[in-house]
C-alpha cells in the first residue's frame, strides 16, 4: 500500500517537473533519444560478449576475464541487465527492478538522497526508468574485492535512464568501482543516471567511477548521497576520454556525528569536450568533515569544476582544492570553489590554482637527463596523482593504471 | 673538459656576465666564490643550457663540443649534471621516481635504496619532489639524484649552505663519491665546478682553484684556501680593490 502511494506521488512530482531546465550546463532536447530499447539476452558469462565491447569496459575499469577479484558484477547494456552475480556473503547484487519486486521497503529509499523534481532529467528517470543497479552491503558485512558495475549505451540515439540504489548497512564496507561507458561506434546517447547512497552508522563505502564516453554522447548523472554517524563515504571520479556534455553537481549529506565525506576528482577535457563537474557536501551533523579535491587538465576542452561545503554543526571541518592545468590548445578551465558557514568554531578552508605548466619545473626534469616529452609527461602523471586516503590498495592501483592507460591521449 | 671563453650571458635582455674564461680539465675540481647576486648561478645555468640565461657572446666547449645552443637534456646526456640552489617543488612526483629517472638502465628498487640509504634519505623517497623538505634535505636530495646521474661535470649550487654541522660532513661525503675522491688523482675523470659562500665544502673536497665572481666578472683566481682566507679577513671589498 505506503509503496503505491510513495511512487504516485513521484510520479505526479515529476510529471510537474518535467520541463525544469537544470540550473547548470546545456540543456539537452530529451525528444532528440530514443526511450525503449529492446530486450537484450542474459550473459551466463560476460567473458564471451564481444571484444570490442570488452575492450570499452576495460577501459572504464570492468574487468571481465578474471572475476577472482570482483565481490560481485552487474552489467546493464542498454535497458537490459545482462549478467549479475553477487560472489560474496553478505553482499547483494542485482538490477534495480528486481530489488524493488524483491524488497517491499526498498521504496522507501527512493528519492530521498535525490530529490524526484530536481530538474527534467531526475523527472525523466522517475517516469522512464529502464533499471539501474542495486548494491547492498548486510549489517557488519565487508567486501575484500570490489564490486563492479558496467552501464553500456550500445544502440544509438537511445537515453539511458537508470536509478541506482547503493545500502551499506550499519558497520559494513563496501567498494565500488563503476564504469560507463559506450559503443565504440561514436553514435549520439544519452546517460541519465540517478544514483543514491545510503550510508548507514559505522559503514564504508569507496565509489570509483570511470568514463569512458565518445564524443557524441550528453551525460546527466544526478547523485544524492546520506551519510550517517561515522559512516564514510569516498567517491573517485575519473573521466579522461572525450564527451560532448558532461554535467553532473553530486550533493552529499553528513547527517550523523562525525560522518566523513571525500570526493576525488580527474577531469581531462579534449577539444569539444565540456564538462561542468562539481562536489557539494553539506556537513549538518557535530565532528563531520570533508575534503574535496579535483584536478582538471584541458587539451582543448572546457571544464568548470565547482565544489560547495557548507558547515552547520559544531566543530566540522572541510577543505577544497581544485587544481587545473591548462596543457594546449583553446580550452578554458573555471574553477568555482564556494564555502559557507552558518556558525562559530567551523573550520572550511579552500585552494584553488589554474595555469600552464611551470618552465622552471621542466628544465629541472631535463637537467636529470629527461627529455622535453617525458618530462612533461612526468609533470602531468603527478599532477593527476592523487593519493587517496582509505581506497584499498588494489582499487588505488587500478585508479592509477586507468589514469595511465589514458596519457598517451594526453600528449 | 670544460672550457669556457670570453662569455658574456644575459638574462631578460640585461647582461649579467661579462667576458668570463674559465677551464676545467678532467679530475679537476673548482669552487667559485663571491656575494649574492655576483652571478654564480647564472654561470651555471648557462653551462647546464637554462634557455633563460641567454649566451650574448663567447663559446662554451664541453669534451671538445661547443654547447651553446643546445637543450638542457642534450647536455645532461652528453654528461652534465647539476644541483639546484632552490630547486622547484614537483607534485605528485616521488622522490624515487626522479632518482629512478637518473639512473635510468640499471634502476632497481635495491639501486635506489642504496642510494636513499646512503644520503640517509630513506623517509623522503616515498615524499613528493622537494614539498616541504627541510634545506639540507633539499641538498642530499639534490645530491642523490646526481649520484644517480653521475654526470661527468658537476655543478653544484651552494650545496652546503643551509645544512647544520652534523649533516654537513656527509654533504661533503657525497660531494667527493660523485668527484671520485676515493681514485687516486690520475685516476679521477670526473670534473666539478661548486659554488659556495661559506668555503666549509672546502673542508672535504679537493678543490684546485678558486675565483672570485663580482658583478659578474671573475676578478680574482687563485689558492682556493688563499682566497677563503682572505674573504674571511677582509670581505668581498678587498678582492674589488685587487681588480683596479
Ligand atoms: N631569472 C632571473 N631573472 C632576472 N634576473 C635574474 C635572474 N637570475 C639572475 N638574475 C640577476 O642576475 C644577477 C646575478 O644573479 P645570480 O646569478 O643568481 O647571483 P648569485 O648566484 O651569485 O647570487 C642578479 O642581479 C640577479 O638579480
Ligand atoms: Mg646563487
Amino acid at each position: 500500500m505506503r509503496k503505491i502511494e510513495s511512487s504516485k506521488v513521484s510520479k505526479e512530482k515529476a510529471r510537474a517537473a518535467l520541463s525544469k531546465p537544470a540550473p547548470l550546463g546545456e540543456d539537452i532536447d530529451l525528444d532528440k533519444y530514443a526511450h525503449s530499447a529492446d530486450e537484450l539476452p542474459y550473459q551466463d558469462d560476460p567473458s564471451q560478449l564481444p571484444v570490442e565491447t570488452r575492450e570499452q569496459m576495460t577501459q572504464a575499469g570492468v574487468t571481465l576475464d578474471d572475476s577472482s577479484q570482483r565481490s560481485g558484477t552487474i552489467i546493464q547494456m542498454d535497458h537490459s541487465i545482462i549478467h549479475s552475480l553477487a560472489s560474496q556473503e553478505g553482499i547483494e547484487v542485482m538490477g534495480t527492478n528486481q530489488a524493488l519486486e524483491k524488497y517491499d521497503w526498498l521504496s522507501d529509499y527512493l528519492w530521498k538522497a535525490v530529490a524526484v523534481d530536481s530538474d527534467k532529467y531526475t523527472a525523466h528517470v522517475e517516469l522512464n526508468q529502464s533499471n539501474g543497479y542495486f548494491i547492498r552491503a548486510l549489517p557488519g558485512n565487508k567486501t575484500t574485492y570490489p564490486v563492479q558495475a558496467c552501464l553500456y549505451l550500445a544502440r544509438g540515439k537511445l537515453a539511458q535512464n537508470v536509478h541506482n540504489i547503493i545500502i551499506a548497512e550499519e558497520g559494513s564496507e563496501l567498494h565500488i568501482i563503476t564504469g560507463c561507458t559506450t559503443s565504440p561506434k561514436g553514435e549520439p546517447g544519452l546517460h541519465l543516471g540517478v544514483s543514491e547512497f545510503y550510508i548507514k552508522p559505522g559503514a564504508k563505502v569507496s565509489f570509483t567511477m570511470i568514463h569512458n564516453w565518445t564524443p557524441e554522447i550528453a551525460v546527466r548523472p544526478r547523485t544524492g548521497i546520506i551519510v550517517e554517524e561515522n559512516g564514510l563515504f569516498l567517491s573517485n571520479y575519473v573521466i579522461m576520454k572525450p564527451v560532448r556534455s558532461l554535467q553532473t553537481n553530486p550533493l552529499a549529506r553528513c547527517v550523523g556525528d562525525n560522518a566523513v565525506v571525500r570526493f576525488n576528482s580527474i577531469l581531462v577535457a579534449p577539444p569539444g569536450s565540456t564538462m561542468d563537474l562539481g562536489s557539494r557536501v553539506i556537513l549538518d551533523a557535530e565532528g563531520a568533515r570533508t575534503e574535496i579535491i579535483s584536478r582538471a587538465i584541458t587539451t582543448g576542452g572546457d571544464i568548470i569544476a565547482r565544489g560547495y561545503i557548507e558547515g552547520n554543526a559544531p566543530e566540522v571541518k572541510g577543505h577544497l582544492e581544485c587544481r587545473g592545468l591548462i596543457l594546449k590548445g583553446e580550452g578554458i578551465i573555471q574553477a568555482i570553489p564556494e564555502l559557507k558557514g552558518t556558525l562559530a568554531g567551523i573550520d572550511l578552508s579552500h585552494e584553488a590554482a589554474v595555469g600552464k605548466i611551470a618552465e622552471e619545473e621542466v628544465e629541472y626534469l631535463m637537467m636529470r637527463g629527461l627529455t622535453r616529452d617525458e618530462a612533461t609527461a612526468t609533470i602531468v602523471r603527478g599532477f593527476l596523482r592523487v593519493d587517496i586516503e582509505g581506497l584499498p590498495p588494489q582499487l588505488s592501483l587500478e585508479l592509477q593504471r586507468a589514469v595511465k592507460a589514458s596519457e598517451k591521449d594526453i600528449m | 673538459m670544460l672550457e669556457i671563453k670570453r662569455l658574456s650571458v644575459a638574462v631578460e635582455g640585461k647582461g649579467i656576465l661579462h667576458d668570463i674564461d674559465l677551464t676545467i680539465k678532467a679530475g679537476e675540481t673548482h669552487v667559485l666564490f663571491g656575494p649574492n647576486g655576483g652571478g654564480k648561478t647564472t654561470l651555471l645555468m648557462a653551462v647546464m643550457g637554462s634557455p633563460k640565461y641567454e649566451v650574448t657572446k663567447g663559446s662554451i666547449v664541453f669534451k671538445g663540443k661547443n654547447i651553446v645552443g643546445l637543450p638542457i637534456d642534450e647536455r645532461a646526456r652528453l654528461g652534465i649534471g647539476m644541483s639546484l640552489q632552490r630547486p622547484p617543488v614537483v607534485r605528485g612526483v616521488k622522490t624515487s621516481d626522479m632518482v629512478a629517472a637518473c639512473i635510468r638502465g640499471q634502476a632497481s628498487e635495491e639501486n635506489i635504496h642504496k642510494m636513499a640509504e646512503k644520503a640517509n634519505l630513506i623517509e623522503l623517497m616515498d615524499r613528493e619532489l622537494n614539498y616541504g623538505f627541510s634545506g639540507g634535505e633539499i641538498k642530499r636530495s639534490e645530491l642523490v639524484q646526481l649520484l644517480a646521474q653521475n654526470p661527468d661535470l658537476a655543478l653544484l649550487d651552494e650545496p652546503e649552505s643551509g645544512v647544520d654541522l652534523v649533516n654537513i660532513a656527509l654533504i661533503g661525503q657525497l660531494i667527493n663519491e660523485l668527484l671520485q675522491k676515493e681514485h687516486p688523482i690520475r685516476d679521477r675523470r670526473h670534473g666539478g665546478l661548486i659554488i659556495t659562500h661559506t668555503g666549509h665544502i672546502l673542508d672535504y673536497v679537493n678543490a684546485r682553484t678558486g675565483y672570485v665572481m663580482l658583478d659578474g666578472r671573475i676578478i680574482c683566481e687563485g689558492d682556493p684556501h688563499e682566497i677563503l682566507e682572505t674573504i674571511k679577513s677582509k670581505g668581498y671589498e678587498e678582492c674589488r680593490k685587487c681588480v683596479r
